[in-house]
């Protein structure tokens, strides 16, 4: 290492070092590192922007997930509702008709009933007229002859115990 | 690794040296021998050379600039001499000393000043007896030097190439959003290393804006001087930042930083630190004494790295000469090539050390110690 005069190269080096750093700071530097933030907040935005995005997407989803569960759940009530009327219905059908079939039945006894009554009412009259007609017709027999006439009056005079 | 191996590529070099013998003998026939190492060789083929003059002579500074691109030109530039003499200012061209280094030729200025150069530094010729031993720093004897030299231009070279580099890296930036393309895309990834891996977690990430500009100057000027020092022929291959008078502006300016940023815990630590007070005698001049070595420490580090890997190079080189034969050629080839690659590394880390450890002292200077209140309350 040969040392030359060195206030030479130490005034030189100190010139140019300090000219061309405020040459650089203000040229170079400084419009570089701002760029280079100015890059890196709009990528933070967007990073933001993008990480608020998918939230809002999963939130919609869920939603959806939600409302689709909701309307699951509504069919699967209007289902069963649809179903339990639709049993219950089939039971008041059933008691209906057992009801009317019952109606039915009574009223079907009871016109039974008064047509035998009727029958049985026919029958009895019939029955009695029958009855008069023979015994008026055995009456008419026995009282042809005149000795019958007294000893029938005679048996029941004495069947008949005046007091 | 790096040190290993540049420890294994010098000692190849001085055990072929030993074996050499007594090739290696002072020549000093250097008066006309300008250029690179190379170049000298080529004219003392088949001659005795000494590596030492020739590797001095390529690291050091110059008043000629030799323009040499192998095969093609060989051209020395006379730079301008400024001298601040008892008379004045006195200024002339470099060529008027007829290449001279033994204080033979004599100039005088128009202000009747006679001056000889010798080892390239001017001396007054009434006050340097022929033959005296004279250095730099014999300032009685000589005028103030503020020649623009060779590393002068040097300087200025790798600033304006700097600026160019980074008018073209600006200009991709006029639409922010996009992503840098071409050189651009080169300087920002090292721009945002600086950004985030050195500036904010040595000095902090309220306070590192304010010396980014400094550490990004720093940090591309060793780069771009390191590299353009690899490269050998003009207008590349200076030795500036194995230059130690380069190195020593750099860390004047860490220095200063370092000093006019130090907080008032900074200046405690330094004149009133917290241990018994018996022990301050020694504390204190030690302290203050590191004030010092911090950017002396920069200074040697970065100088003696890049001089090193120069002197490594060259040597290579001149090991064809001092052993008088071509055979030797692929061997100094290959530890060039290989070497070259090193030095490209080095280029980079070396940077990156200086920026690092730039961005360090300052951190520590303006840093506030938290911890320590915690510990206090804590009593």
């Amino acid at each position: 290492m040969n040392l030359t005069a060195p206030e030479s190269l130490v005034f030189w080096m100190t010139l140019f070092f300090l000219i061309f750093f405020f040459l650089l700071a203000k040229y170079a530097w400084k419009p570089i590192l701002k760029a280079v933030k100015e890059r890196e907040r709009s990528i933070e935005a967007a990073v933001d922007e993008a990480e608020r995005v998918k939230q809002e997407m999963a939130k919609l989803k869920s939603d959806n997930e939600k409302l689709l569960q909701e309307a699951r759940a509504q069919r699967d009530q209007i289902l069963k509702e649809a179903r339990e009327l639709k049993e219950q219905m089939l039971q008041e059908a059933r008691a209906e008709a057992e009801k009317q079939r019952a109606e039915e039945l009574a009223k079907t006894k009871q016109i039974l009933e008064s047509e035998r009554q009727a029958a049985l009412k026919d029958i009895h009259q019939h029955v009695a007229k029958l009855t008069v007609e023979m015994a008026e017709k055995v009456l008419r027999n026995q009282l042809a002859d005149k000795d019958k006439q007294e000893e029938l009056i005679r048996k029941n005079l004495s069947e008949l115990k005046l007091n | 690794m790096r040190k290993a191996l540049l420890r294994a590529a010098f000692r190849i070099f001085v055990g072929l040296l030993l074996l050499s013998g007594p090739g290696i003998r002072a020549q000093e026939s250097h008066a006309e021998q300008t250029g690179t190492g190379e170049a000298a060789a080529h004219k003392q083929h088949g001659q005795e050379i000494d590596a030492g003059e020739i590797v001095a002579h390529h690291t050091s500074d110059s008043h000629d600039y030799v323009v040499e691109i192998p095969f093609l030109l060989h051209k020395t530039i006379h730079l301008p001499v400024i001298l601040w003499t008892d008379k004045g200012l006195s200024i002339f061209s470099s060529a008027r000393f007829k290449g001279d280094n033994e204080g033979k030729v004599v100039v005088t200025d128009d202000k009747g000043n006679r001056f000889v150069r010798i080892h390239e530094v001017i001396y007054y010729a009434d006050k340097v007896k022929p033959g005296e031993e004279v250095s730099a720093l014999d300032f009685d004897k000589r005028p103030l030097d503020f020649s623009f030299t060779r590393n002068a231009l040097a300087i200025l070279f790798v600033f304006s190439l700097l600026l160019i580099v980074m008018y073209y890296t600006v200009r991709a930036y006029r639409n922010p959003k996009k992503l840098p393309k071409g050189i651009a895309g080169f300087i920002e990834p090292i721009v945002l290393f600086i950004r985030d891996d050195v500036a904010i977690p040595n000095i902090g990430k309220d306070k590192y804006e304010r010396f980014m500009p400094y550490l990004l100057t720093v940090f591309f000027f060793i780069l771009f001087s390191n590299l353009i020092g690899l490269i050998p022929f003009a207008p590349f291959g200076h030795n500036l930042t194995g230059n130690i008078l380069i190195t020593f502006v750099l860390a004047i300016f860490t220095f200063i930083l370092t000093t006019i940023n130090g907080n008032k815990h900074y200046w405690k630590e330094i004149f009133a630190p917290d241990i018994p007070k018996a022990l301050w005698p020694i504390m204190i001049p030690i302290e203050i004494l590191s004030m010092f070595t911090k950017p002396f420490a920069l200074m040697v580090r970065l100088f003696a790295n890049i001089l090193a890997g120069h002197t490594i190079m060259i040597s290579l080189v001149a090991l064809i000469f001092i052993m008088g034969t071509v055979y030797v050629s692929p061997v100094s080839g290959l530890f060039v090539i290989f070497m070259s690659l090193i030095e490209i590394m080095v280029a980079f880390i070396q940077a990156y050390i200086f920026t690092v450890l730039s961005a360090l002292f300052i951190g520590l200077a303006m840093h506030e110690p938290e911890e320590h209140h915690a510990h206090e309350t804590a009593h």
